[in-house]
C-alpha cells in the first residue's frame, strides 16, 4: 500500500492565549489543507460514516467535490441533508458518529470529517458574501417586522423572490408557496432543521422563540470560543430565513399564545414542538442554594446569550477566583472553559473516571491545554457557607468504580471516610437539563413521559393529531445533530401528514 | 421592538410606561409579570404586570430606578421602543383559579409597599370588579413617594394610607396599619403582600400572629423568567422552587425570606461596578 498521507492536523490558537478571550480555539483548514485532507478519503462502497450521520449527510460525495477543489458543489451536497453545516462541523460528537465509524480509522486516523464540512460552509460563505448579504438583509427585514401579529403576513411576502436566489453554503431553495401553515416551537436546532425542510417543500414556516435571539442552545447554550454567534451562527440562520422562514422572537408558547390558539385563531394546521431540554437539574445536597451556585444554564446564559464577557454589555457574571464546575458533559467543559476565560481557577468535578466523560474528546483535550483542573471520581455531598451566605468550599467524597450493574456499567460508589473540601468561591452545576413542562401543561391531549419529555413516535408524531416533536424535547438532553435529524423526520412527518389531510 | 406609548414619572424615582405587546396584552393575567430588555447591551429585567388593556393592545409597566438596566428603560421617552418584552410570565394570583363559590364571603387586605403598589392595582380591580371586599394599604417613607392612590382609590372599598414620617394617612407601617385595623374590628380571610423583600417577610410575621393567610409576589432575580437558568431559586416549604415558573406568589408562611433576600444581593458588586461604568 502506497505511504498513506496522516490526517491533517488543524491550526489552533494557543492554549496559553485562549484561556483569556472569547475568540474562536480552532481556526479549521484553508483550501489547500482541506484539499489534501479530502484526498485521504478511500470512497467505500458501502460508507458507514453516512449510516452513522443522523441525518445522511452524504459524505464521501461532498468530500470527493472537496478533492476537487469545488467547494461550491460539495456545500450542494451538504445542503440537502443539512441546514447547519458550519455549527455541526464545530459541535458535533464526529468521534462516535461519521469519523468513529470511518474505515480508516481502523489502522490510521480517520478522515476529519467534521473539519471538512466546517470548512465547506465557511468557505463558501465568505465566496458569496455580496449575495448573501443582500439577501438576507431583505429576510431579517422582513422577520424582523413580523413580530407585530398584523405585520406576519406582509413579512411573508417580502421573503417571497428569494427563493430563486442560489444561496451554496447551507442554503438550498425555497419551495413554491403551497399555502399551509405550520409553525414551529423553538428555533433551536431541531427547530431550524424542521423549519428547512419545511420551506423547501414550499411551506409557509414560522418559528416562535422564547428568548430575545433565534438559535435555542446554540444561542445561549454553546459558547463563542466554540460557536462564534456573528460570524457562523447569525449565518446559518440567516441561511434559513432566506428559505423563507419568519421567525418571531420573544414568545412563550403557553404563555403568550398557546399551541391550540395558534391552530384555531391563527391557522397553522401542523405544529413541531422543539423546545428542547430547558430545565438545569441540581443535586439537591445542602448548600445548594448559597450565594455562588449556579446552574450552568444560569451562567452559560448570562455569558453566551446576554454576553457578560463583554464590557459594553450590562449583564453581570460572577465565576469568582476560584470555580468548580459539576458535572462531566459539553456543558460541563463550555461552563468551565467560560468560567476559565472569566479568570477563574477552574476544577471539573465528576464522579466517574476520564474513560466515561460524556463530553466530546476535543473539548476535554482543549480543556485540559487550557488549563482545566480535573478532578474524577469525585462527588460533592455538600456545598459549604461563609458567615455571609456565600459559598467557601465544595465537600466531595471520593469515588471508585464498582460493579457492573444490569446495564453493563461500572457505578460510581463513595469511598468511605474519603471525605475533604475544595476551597471555591463558585459552584456551577452542569448534571443534564430536563425538558420544559410548560407546553405539556397547556395543550390538552399531549403526553409527557414520567421523565417530562414528550411521547413521540419515531417520525415525531405525538399524542395528539396535528402536533409534532422531536430533539430533547422528546429524548431529554443529546446532541445537536440528534436534534437535527429529529428535525427533519418530523417534517416529513408534517409533510405527509397534510398531504393525506 | 415594543413601543412605549406613554410615560410618566410617579415619583422622581419611579416611572410608569404603558407600551405596545398586543399578544402580551391579551394574555395577561393578575399576578403575572413580564420580562423588559430596553437595549441590546442591556440586561433582561422582571417587571410585574401594573395593568393591560386588551382592546388597545398595551400593558402598563412600573419601574424604580436602581441600577444600570432600570436606568435604560427610564431614560426611554415616548415614542421610543424596548428592544424586548416578554410575557405574560409566572402564574396568575391564587384567586384567579377560585370559582366564585370560593371567593364569596372572602375578605381581603392587600399590604403594599414602594414599586410593589403598581401590580397591586389588577389585582384590587379585578376582585372589587367582581363584587368581592377588598381593603388595600399602601406604605411609603413620605406622602410624595406615594404611588398610584388615585388608581385603587377605585379599585377597592378601603384605601389605608401609611407614611413612615407620617405626613399623610397611618404614621408608620404598612404592617403595623394592618395591626391597627384588625384591633379596632376589621377581619379579613386572606392577604397579599407585594413590595421589599424585607417588607413582604413582616408583613408575613404580622399575618402568622393576626392569624390570617397571606400570599407574597417574589422579585427574584431572573434571566429568562421560563425555568430555564434557575437564578430565582428561593426554598418554600423546605423545597427548592423557582419563582419565575412556580411564582411568582408563595404562601409567606411558607417563604425562607432570608434566604431570598440575600439571593437578591448576590451580583450587588457586579451591578455597582456596572452602574458606576454606565450611569452619569
Amino acid at each position: 500500500m502506497a505511504e498513506r498521507i496522516p490526517r491533517v492536523p488543524v491550526r489552533e490558537q494557543d492554549p496559553k492565549v485562549r484561556a483569556h478571550n472569547f475568540e474562536e480555539v480552532c481556526y479549521g483548514y484553508n483550501l489547500e489543507e482541506a484539499m489534501l485532507e479530502a484526498s485521504r478519503c478511500l470512497h467505500c462502497k458501502n460508507p458507514r460514516c453516512v449510516a452513522a450521520c443522523p441525518v445522511s449527510i452524504k459524505i464521501p460525495e461532498f468530500i470527493a467535490k472537496v478533492k476537487e477543489g469545488d467547494i461550491q458543489g460539495a456545500a450542494s451536497v451538504i445542503s440537502e441533508d443539512s441546514s447547519l453545516p458550519a455549527v455541526c462541523g464545530r459541535v458535533c460528537p464526529q468521534e462516535t458518529q461519521c469519523e468513529g465509524s470511518c474505515v480508516l480509522g481502523v489502522k490510521f486516523e480517520p478522515v476529519a470529517i467534521g473539519k471538512l464540512e466546517r470548512f465547506v460552509a465557511d468557505h463558501t460563505a465568505t465566496e458569496s458574501e455580496v449575495l448573501r448579504s443582500e439577501a438576507t438583509n431583505a429576510a431579517s427585514a422582513a422577520a424582523s417586522e413580523s413580530r407585530a401579529m398584523r405585520g406576519m403576513k406582509d413579512a411573508g411576502a417580502q421573503t417571497e423572490g428569494l427563493g430563486t436566489v442560489p444561496l451554496g453554503g447551507a442554503g438550498g431553495y425555497k419551495g413554491t408557496d403551497n399555502g399551509h401553515k405550520v409553525a414551529i416551537i423553538g428555533s433551536g436546532p431541531a427547530g431550524l432543521a424542521c423549519a428547512s425542510d419545511l420551506a423547501k417543500w414550499g411551506y409557509d414556516v414560522t418559528i416562535f422563540e422564547a428568548l430575545h435571539r433565534p438559535g435555542g442552545v446554540l444561542e445561549y447554550g454553546i459558547p463563542e470560543f466554540r460557536l462564534p454567534k456573528d460570524a457562523v451562527l447569525k449565518r446559518e440562520i440567516n441561511e434559513v430565513k432566506a428559505l423563507g422562514v419568519k421567525i418571531e422572537t420573544d414568545v412563550i408558547i403557553g404563555r403568550t399564545v398557546t399551541i391550540d390558539s395558534l391552530m384555531d385563531d391563527e391557522g397553522f394546521e401542523a405544529v413541531f414542538v422543539g423546545t428542547g431540554a430547558g430545565l438545569p437539574k441540581f443535586m439537591g445536597i445542602p448548600g445548594e442554594n448559597l450565594n455562588g451556585v449556579f446552574s450552568a444554564n444560569e451562567f452559560l446564559t448570562r455569558n453566551n446569550l446576554m454576553k457578560a464577557f463583554r464590557e459594553d454589555y450590562l449583564t453581570p457574571i460572577h465565576a469568582g477566583k476560584k470555580c468548580c464546575v459539576v458535572g462531566g458533559g459539553n456543558v460541563a467543559m463550555d461552563a468551565a472553559r467560560t468560567a476559565l476565560r472569566l479568570g477563574a481557577d477552574t476544577s471539573i468535578i465528576y464522579r466517574r473516571t476520564e474513560v466515561e466523560l460524556p463530553a466530546r474528546k476535543e473539548e476535554v483535550h482543549h480543556a485540559k491545554e487550557e488549563g482545566i483542573d480535573f478532578q474524577m471520581l469525585t462527588n460533592p455531598v455538600e456545598i459549604l457557607a461563609d458567615e455571609n451566605g456565600w459559598v467557601r468550599a465544595l465537600k466531595c467524597i471520593r469515588m471508585e468504580l464498582g460493579e457492573p450493574d444490569e446495564s453493563g456499567r461500572r457505578s460510581p460508589v463513595p469511598i468511605p471516610g474519603s471525605e475533604f473540601e475544595i476551597p471555591t468561591e463558585t459552584v456551577i452545576m452542569a448534571l443534564g437539563t430536563a425538558p420544559n413542562p410548560l407546553i405539556v401543561k397547556t395543550t390538552g391531549g399531549l403526553e409527557a413521559t414520567r421523565r417530562g419529555g414528550l411521547v413521540a413516535d419515531e417520525d415525531g408524531r405525538t399524542t395528539r393529531e396535528g402536533i409534532f416533536a422531536g430533539g430533547d424535547a422528546v429524548t431529554g438532553a443529546a446532541t445537536v445533530i440528534l436534534a437535527m435529524g429529529a428535525g427533519r423526520k418530523a417534517a416529513k412527518a408534517i409533510d405527509d401528514y397534510l398531504k393525506n389531510k | 421592538m415594543f413601543k412605549i406609548l406613554k410615560r410618566e414619572m410617579l415619583t422622581p424615582n419611579i416611572c410608569k410606561m404603558v407600551v405596545s405587546a398586543p399578544r402580551i396584552a391579551k394574555a395577561a393575567k393578575p399576578g403575572q409579570f413580564l420580562i423588559v430588555l430596553a437595549n441590546e447591551e442591556g440586561e433582561r429585567i422582571p417587571l410585574t404586570i401594573s395593568d393591560y388593556d386588551r382592546e388597545e393592545g398595551t400593558v402598563t409597566i412600573v419601574t424604580q430606578l436602581i441600577g444600570a438596566s432600570s436606568a435604560a428603560i427610564i431614560a426611554k421617552e415616548e415614542g421610543d421602543f424596548f428592544r424586548d418584552v416578554v410575557g405574560p410570565l409566572g402564574n396568575p394570583s391564587a384567586f384567579m383559579g377560585m370559582s366564585e363559590e370560593q371567593l364569596k364571603g372572602q375578605k381581603y387586605i392587600f399590604i403594599a409597599g414602594g414599586l410593589g403598589t403598581a401590580p397591586v392595582y389588577p389585582q384590587a380591580k379585578w376582585l372589587h370588579d367582581r363584587g368581592i371586599a377588598v381593603d388595600v394599604i399602601i406604605g411609603a417613607r413620605t406622602k410624595d413617594l406615594l404611588i398610584y392612590t388615585e388608581e385603587l382609590g377605585s379599585a377597592c372599598d378601603n384605601l389605608y394610607l401609611c407614611t413612615d414620617d407620617g405626613s399623610v394617612g397611618f404614621h408608620g407601617v404598612g404592617t403595623a396599619c394592618l395591626e391597627d385595623l384588625v384591633a379596632k374590628g376589621k377581619e379579613y380571610t386572606q392577604a397579599v403582600a407585594i413590595g421589599p423583600m424585607i417588607m413582604m417577610k413582616f408583613a408575613t410575621l404580622t399575618c402568622k400572629k393576626l392569624n390570617i393567610p397571606i400570599d407574597v409576589s417574589l422579585n427574584m432575580l431572573m434571566v429568562d423568567g421560563t425555568g430555564m437558568c434557575g437564578a430565582c431559586r428561593v426554598t418554600v416549604a423546605g423545597k427548592t422552587r423557582f419563582a419565575c415558573v412556580d411564582g411568582p406568589e408563595f404562601n409567606g408562611y411558607d417563604v425562607d425570606f432570608d434566604e431570598a433576600m440575600r439571593r437578591l444581593g448576590q451580583y450587588k458588586t457586579e451591578e455597582a461596578e456596572v452602574k458606576a461604568k454606565f450611569v452619569k
